[in-house]
């Protein structure tokens, strides 16, 4: 690849490669949410060949969260002393019949933090409280929470609690190549999450599917660079991970975060909302931390809510709608009162298309 | 042991009508904002207008933190006020100030929220000439809540609205955007930046005068991008006018440490307030001029064009990205929550 002058030009002489070069009709999805957002707020859909579809996967931890997750964390944040302390995103995903933002309005002690420590703070200042931190995210998150985790431990601070809803992004992207109804050529892999897990764990995409993968770094001339290198590896015939992300992204990763890792967490099978449960691709805390694991802590049993109907999120993270597809997509579902997680998260797909008008735009000027 | 100013907090009794609140009133209230009308006490001010149309405002600030890097509650008050006054065409003459207190609010705190409005009123020539003091119980408010009103006067001949906007009119921004926002939250979650980010609170009253100087009848209207920030207001201008505007993504001034702040946090600058800046539409002819009367301005030095409006797509906004696509540009849905990862 040539070396950048700057970045419209090198964007344009990407997109006229792109144009000479794609022959094939090819499905790329973007794992990762944070590729999702760049995508529509640069507008690249619109200026790609025609041959070249991007769908959105499942990239958005908080858009993955089940219901049933959902209503366990509400659950908790209405005990007595206790407070959730959570992510911004978290606030407007809908349980079953409420929210943590409804619940917070109602009283609930729930907490917005930006970090695992922020939370920890919060507990060390109110010995008073018993501070459950809501832990949601990918891989790129898990050593932050890993590290709070080991410092409550040494401190003793026994009002200190996680919720492990983390995810994992390999084991779903095997569910999804194993979903026969999932057609998906090649994938633009999370380039934070691969800073943690290098690019070994995701060799099996290409060796036993026969699939492209590029961890690709989250500015739009990243994206285009990626698709370039995805479109050689399809006309060459040879499916490869490779890295475009070269400027974060090491081969092995980060072996010291994944060790923090495995040291505290041990992978489940969890539900992903839309997708199902997926073997392998959750964390929960270890045994011998069972004292710092909400769930142990606070026994509660939570009722099954009724899940809601008609919302199309679960194929829209398949990536088998986009999501004006779906029938409840700007009408009875929007980012001021969303039904499905996809239009919550800054980061959803809906929510992406929803703000950035994908539809309404190309070619009317 | 004697008590000090410091130790002094406002109590109940201060909102009672008695006493206390004659000396709340005298001692912090009146010798800060000391004018002749506001002198005579009476139930209401009595004010002697000049003839013309009145622009009349009014604004209430919640802000939490109450101290924040580049100002405070108070002066954001005044500001805030004045600049809604301003960016209408009018010159800002009388405020009213009424403040809600929490019990048990330090008076030292309360004391240095009165010097700030002062000193802002000072700064865009405006009198707090009417008030009122009233004081809930612990956990009743948080900490201090006020009101401000204004009245302001507009020149003969000053028609300032959206509905005078055209096709191939030019969309100025007076500088760099977010600042605020992102300002006070961080302050509020503790955040800390390598480069301190300071509110851009500040009275647009000079701004104002200087685009109407260079612009004359060529100004067709002003807005100040508070709430919402540039993306919200500019969709307003768009649905109150019926016409398209189109801004270019390169052109936006956002300072480096904003765009990182927002960045880290996943919130687009463009949403974020600002609480000294302006938009102004003005006709192509005036362009240049008004650009050059912003730019001999502190407060203007970053005026920038930033795009145009445009005849198809009304009602719209459309940003023209760095690769040269087009997106539309919403309005703010909710509130900007910070992303996870």
């Amino acid at each position: 690849m040539r070396p950048y002058k700057n970045k419209k030009e090198y964007s344009r002489y990407l997109l006229e490669r792109l144009y000479q070069e794609a022959d094939y009709p090819l499905t790329a999805m973007e794992v990762c949410g944070t590729h999702t957002v760049a995508i529509a707020r640069s507008g690249l859909r619109e200026l790609l060949p025609e041959k070249i579809r991007l769908i959105s996967g499942p990239g958005c931890p908080v858009c993955v969260t089940d219901d049933a997750d959902l209503d366990y964390a509400i659950a908790l944040a209405r005990e007595k002393k206790v407070v959730l302390a959570t992510f911004g995103d978290m606030m407007r995903v809908p349980g079953t019949t409420s929210s943590l933002q409804e619940e917070k309005s109602r009283g609930a002690g729930v907490r917005i933090v930006y970090s695992p420590t922020d939370a920890l703070v919060l507990a060390s200042e109110n010995p008073h409280l018993e501070v459950v931190f809501l832990a949601v995210g990918f891989e790129t998150t898990v050593p932050a929470v890993a590290v709070a985790l080991e410092e409550a431990i040494q401190r003793g601070l026994k009002n200190f609690t996680v919720l492990s809803l983390h995810k994992l992004v390999p084991p779903v992207m095997e569910a999804l190549l194993e979903d026969p109804e999932v057609k998906i050529d090649a994938f633009i892999n999370p380039g934070h999450v691969c800073t943690i897990l290098g690019s070994e764990p995701f060799q099996f995409v290409a060796e036993r599917y026969g699939k492209s993968c590029v961890i690709t770094g989250f500015e739009a001339v990243d994206i285009l660079e990626a698709l370039l290198m995805i479109v050689r590896q399809y006309r060459e015939n040879r499916p490869a991970v490779e890295i475009q992300y070269r400027r974060a992204v090491r081969p092995d990763g980060n072996p010291v975060a994944r060790a923090f890792i495995e040291k505290y967490f041990i992978p489940v099978p969890v539900r992903w909302r839309g997708i199902g449960e997926v073997p392998g691709s959750g964390l929960v805390l270890r045994e011998e931390y069972a004292e710092w694991d909400a769930t142990r802590r606070f026994s509660l049993s939570v009722a099954p809510g009724k899940r809601r109907g008609n919302c199309a999120c679960g194929e829209v993270l398949k990536g088998l709608k986009l999501p004006y597809e779906c029938p409840l997509f700007g009408k009875a579902c929007t980012p001021v009162k969303p039904v499905g997680p996809c239009m919550v998260s800054t980061e959803g797909s809906c929510a992406a298309y929803y703000r950035y008008g994908e539809r309404k735009v190309g070619g009317a000027i | 042991m004697k008590k000090t100013e410091q130790d002094e907090i406002i109590l109940l009794g201060h909102g009672s009508g008695g006493t206390l609140t004659h000396q709340l009133v005298k001692t912090v209230f009146q010798d800060a904002f000391e004018n002749s009308i506001l002198d005579e006490m009476l139930d209401a001010a009595l004010l002697n207008l000049p003839h013309g149309r009145i622009a009349f405002t009014t604004d209430s600030f919640v802000v939490d933190p109450i101290f924040f890097p580049g100002g405070d509650i108070g002066k954001l008050a005044i500001c805030g006020t004045v600049n809604d006054l301003v960016v209408s065409g009018a010159k800002p003459l009388y405020l009213s100030a009424a403040f809600i207190i929490e019990e048990g609010f330090p008076l030292s705190d309360l004391r240095q929220i009165v010097v700030s409005m002062r000193e802002a009123a000072s700064d865009a020539g405006v009198s707090v000439v009417a008030g009122d003091t009233k004081v809930v119980g612990r956990g009743s408010a948080d900490k201090i809540f006020i009101n401000t009103t204004g009245i302001g006067l507009i020149p003969e001949g000053c028609h300032l609205s959206p509905r005078r906007i055209r096709s191939g009119d030019a969309v100025i921004v007076s500088g760099s955007l977010g600042e605020h926002g992102l300002a006070i939250l961080a302050q509020r979650e503790g955040l800390a930046f390598t480069t301190p980010v300071v509110s851009d609170c500040t009275p647009l009253h000079r701004l104002v005068a200087a685009v109407l100087d260079g612009g004359g009848k060529g100004v067709r209207c002003m807005r100040d991008p508070t709430r919402g920030g540039l993306a919200t207001t500019l969709n307003e201008l768009a649905a109150q006018s019926g016409q398209g505007i189109l801004v270019q993504e390169e052109l936006l001034p956002v300072r480096r440490e904003v765009a990182g702040g927002c960045e880290m946090l996943g919130i687009d600058p463009l949403y974020l307030a600002n609480e000294g800046k302006l938009i102004v539409v003005v006709a192509p002819e005036v362009v240049a001029r008004v650009l050059e009367r912003m730019r001999s301005l502190p407060e203007g030095r970053g005026a920038v064009q930033i795009g145009r409006v445009i005849e198809n797509e009304p009602g719209f906004v459309l940003l023209e990205t760095e690769l040269g696509a087009t997106r539309i540009l919403t309005m703010l849905e909710g509130e900007p929550l910070p992303r996870i990862c």
